[in-house]
Order: C-alpha cells, then sequence, then structure tokens
C-alpha cells in the first residue's frame, strides 16, 4: 500500500467522480422522461403505441449496453449523428436505463387503486389526462424504490463510457495506473469513490421515500 | 457513408465464434455465480459470525462498484502482487464474483422463506443440521430463488460483453477485429446486437420453461 500516491490521487479522482455524478444525472433525467413516455404508451388504447412500448423494453433489455454504446458512438457517424463522447454516453444511458425504469413504473401505475381511474373518467377526464393528474401523480410515491435501484445500477454503469474516452472515474484511474504503476491502491481508491457515490444516492432515496410517506400520512 | 451490410456475410465466421464464447463465458460465469451465491448466502445465514460479517462487507464492495472498475482491480491488481491469471479465467471469476453477491442476497431470502416446520421435522427425524439444510431447505430454497437468479443470470449474460476490455475474443472483440478490417462500425454493432438479443431471448425461453417446471414441482 503506497499511502503517499492515494494522498496524491485523491484530489483528482474526486474531480473525476463529479463527472461521474454528472453522468448519472443527465441519464437520470433522460430516462425519466424515457420511461414515462413508455409507461403512458403501454397504457395506450393504440396497439400499436403499446406494441412499439413493449418491443423498445425487450429490445433495450435484450442487448448488451456497451453495445449501445458502441452502437451510437463508433456506428453513429454513419448515420451523419456525430456526438462527443459524454453526449454519446449520456443519451445511451439514458434511453437505455428509461426501459428498465418504466418497468417500475408500470408496476406503480398497476397498483394505483382503480376507482381512481374510474372517477376520473366519470368525471369527463380523458384518458391522457387521468393518467397524467391523478394516476401518475399517485403512482409516484410507489415507484421511487425500484426508480432508486435503477439510479444505483445507472451510476456504476456510468464506468463503461470510460471505454469511448470519458474521463469520468474509471478512466482518470486508469490514467493513474499507467502513469505510476500502482494498480490496486488506485482502483480501490475509485472503487471507495463509487461507494461513496451511490451510498449517498441510496440516501436521498431513503429520504424522499420518508418524505413522501410523511406527505401522505399527512394527507389522510 | 451510407450502411452497407453486405460484408457481414464474411465475416459470420468469426462473429460465430464470438458467439460460442459469449454462451461458453455466461455458462461458467453462471456457474461460478450460483455455486458462490449459496455458499455466500449458507455461511452468512447459518455460519459463525466472525465469517458471516466479513462476508456481508464483501458482498456490500462487490454491489457498491461497478463490475468494470473490479475487472481492472483483479487483472491489473493481482498481476501487482505477483499473481499473473490469464485474461480469460481473471474475467470469468470476476465476472462470476460480481454476480455471486447478487445472487447470494436473493438465496438468502429464499433460505429464509422455507417453513421453518420443514427444518423441524428434519431435525427430529434425526437429520443432522447439514443433512437437513443439503436435502430439504436448500432445495425448497433453490425452487424459490429460481426466478430471479435467471434474471441475474441474463444480466449476466449481457456484461459478458464488458470482458472486451481485457482483450477477451467474445463477440464484441470478434464484432470489433470485423470493424478494424472493413471499417463498418454500424453493421457488425447491429449485427452484434442481433445476435445478443437472440441468445437472450433463447435464454429467456429456457428460464420460462423451467420456472414452469419449478412451479409445478412445488
Amino acid at each position: 500500500m503506497d499511502i503517499e500516491l492515494i494522498r496524491q490521487i485523491l484530489p483528482f479522482l474526486a474531480q473525476a467522480s463529479v463527472l461521474t455524478i454528472g453522468l448519472t444525472v443527465c441519464s437520470l433525467a433522460i430516462g425519466l422522461v424515457v420511461a414515462v413516455t413508455i409507461t403512458i404508451a403501454s397504457f395506450s388504447r393504440m396497439r400499436a403505441a403499446r406494441w412499439a412500448a413493449a418491443a423498445y423494453v425487450s429490445i433495450m433489455r435484450g442487448t448488451p449496453l456497451l453495445v449501445q454504446l458502441f452502437l451510437v458512438y463508433f456506428g453513429g457517424p454513419q448515420m451523419g449523428l456525430e456526438l462527443t463522447p459524454f453526449l454519446a454516453g449520456v443519451v445511451t444511458m439514458g434511453f437505455n436505463i428509461g426501459a428498465y425504469m418504466s418497468e417500475g413504473m408500470k408496476g406503480a401505475v398497476l397498483a394505483v387503486d382503480r376507482g381512481q381511474n374510474e372517477a376520473s373518467r366519470s368525471l369527463g377526464f380523458g384518458r391522457f389526462d387521468t393518467m397524467r393528474l391523478f394516476i401518475l401523480p399517485q403512482a409516484a410515491p410507489l415507484m421511487i424504490r425500484s426508480l432508486g435501484v435503477n439510479t444505483v445500477i445507472l451510476c456504476k454503469s456510468t464506468a463503461l463510457v470510460s471505454t469511448i474516452g470519458v474521463v469520468e472515474l474509471t478512466y482518470s484511474a486508469q490514467r493513474f495506473v499507467t502513469s505510476t504503476f500502482k494498480p490496486f491502491e488506485v482502483f480501490a481508491c475509485a472503487g471507495a469513490a463509487y461507494l461513496i457515490i451511490v451510498a449517498a444516492i441510496s440516501l436521498i432515496v431513503h429520504a424522499l421515500e420518508r418524505a413522501v410517506d410523511h406527505g401522505r400520512k399527512a394527507a389522510l | 457513408m451510407s450502411l452497407d451490410f453486405s460484408v457481414v456475410p464474411d465475416y459470420f465466421g468469426i462473429l460465430w465464434t464470438g458467439i460460442l464464447w459469449t454462451v461458453l463465458i455466461t455458462v461458467l460465469a453462471g456457474g461460478i455465480s450460483i455455486l458462490v451465491g449459496i455458499a455466500i448466502a449458507v455461511a452468512t445465514l447459518y455460519g459463525p459470525r466472525l465469517l458471516a460479517f466479513p462476508l456481508r462487507g464483501v458482498v456490500f464492495l462487490f454491489m457498491g462498484t461497478p463490475l468494470l472498475l473490479q475487472l481492472y482491480l483483479f487483472y491489473y491488481g493481482l498481476s501487482q502482487i505477483g499473481i499473473m491469471l490469464p485474461a480469460f479465467w481473471t474475467g470469468v471469476v470476476g465476472l462470476g464474483l460480481h454476480y455471486a453477491a447478487y445472487n447470494a442476497d436473493i438465496f438468502r431470502a429464499s433460505l429464509q422463506a422455507v417453513d421453518p416446520g420443514q427444518a423441524e421435522a428434519s431435525r427430529s427425524l434425526g437429520f443432522s443440521r447439514s443433512a437437513t439444510l443439503r436435502f430439504f431447505v436448500l432445495p425448497q430454497a433453490m425452487l424459490t430463488a429460481l426466478p430471479q437468479v435467471g434474471n441475474n443470470s441474463i444480466i449476466l449474460l449481457k456484461d459478458t460483453a464488458v470482458l472486451s476490455v481485457l482483450g477477451i475474443a467474445e463477440l464484441v472483440l470478434n464484432a470489433q477485429r470485423a470493424i478494424s478490417e472493413t471499417y463498418r462500425p454500424f453493421e457488425f454493432y447491429f449485427t452484434a446486437a442481433i445476435l445478443y438479443y437472440i441468445v437472450n431471448l433463447a435464454m429467456e425461453f429456457l428460464l420460462r420453461k423451467a420456472a414452469r417446471k419449478a412451479e409445478a414441482i412445488r
């Protein structure tokens, strides 16, 4: 163990952690939009929309994220889509995690009492408005846990964008390994940084859950 | 540059070899993840506290850090302390251990879900603690765990792609070889994605069948 080395690289790894967090947050934002869209589509009256949503989820979950990433970043230019590594990473991970998140959302929507839907419909609200105004807001607290689990998975999968040259935690650790030849110390430090980020996500999710629970009890 | 899939059939051989290795890695790493997962679950539930506590810590470490980083740590870190493992086995064992952590959680929950009456009945019939676990509790827990462990195995299949970074010639690396000769990344990554999807569907089909059978036995 080379403690001096660890002390030296720590500030740089902390900086790289900021990029890892940035990747996670940006992908999460895209993922949530994608997931909500898929969830709405999968409860649509149009068979084509339901089918498209199911196909999307199946394909996204049925192929490796790494291959999707390479397809977008290396194959994209062939289709006239030239993205920076960061953007390619964020877009791919967002669309990928959105498929996983939509599963938890669907479950939460199904868990909302059917009477809510019937009441809203009989009051004259349209199907879309019913979903937007009554079902999704009530389903939201039920999906926090599964969204949290997916966010942790997302955070860990940001390591994959090191392969297309985004200098986040893993790539920056690799760089230090090539310059110091101390892989164990450097990768262990990077691992600790991931643990801290993941623990922080878990804490936020717990706090959110408690806050929502509290709000629900207060409302009743 | 437009798309031209006509070059893909020329490289069918190398892609086919890649998919075979991907399946082999999935089977090997999947086997490790299940066996080690069961061992961890049993040790943390029934083992001495001195063993259970550190094991939980290890599981936490495995679940809280990215697979890619763990692979780098094993591959480069072990060579630092003089242990030189071939890339293939580093990848297979690393992948297996990563998912062993996830499986251990599932097995632990399944073991705890087995009706305590089963163990009590077996013990009062004179079976030892280990025989009770082996013949009665574990088999029942395995049936409960099957769907979720199957799910993890499907996720593991997709994560075999990450092993390409260690230079293991599975599907992604072989696709990259074809790309380096043809400069057609989209075509080959797309083909690779389709092949993964097919293997994925086949695996889902087999697991559904197995799950139905397990349900029938229960």
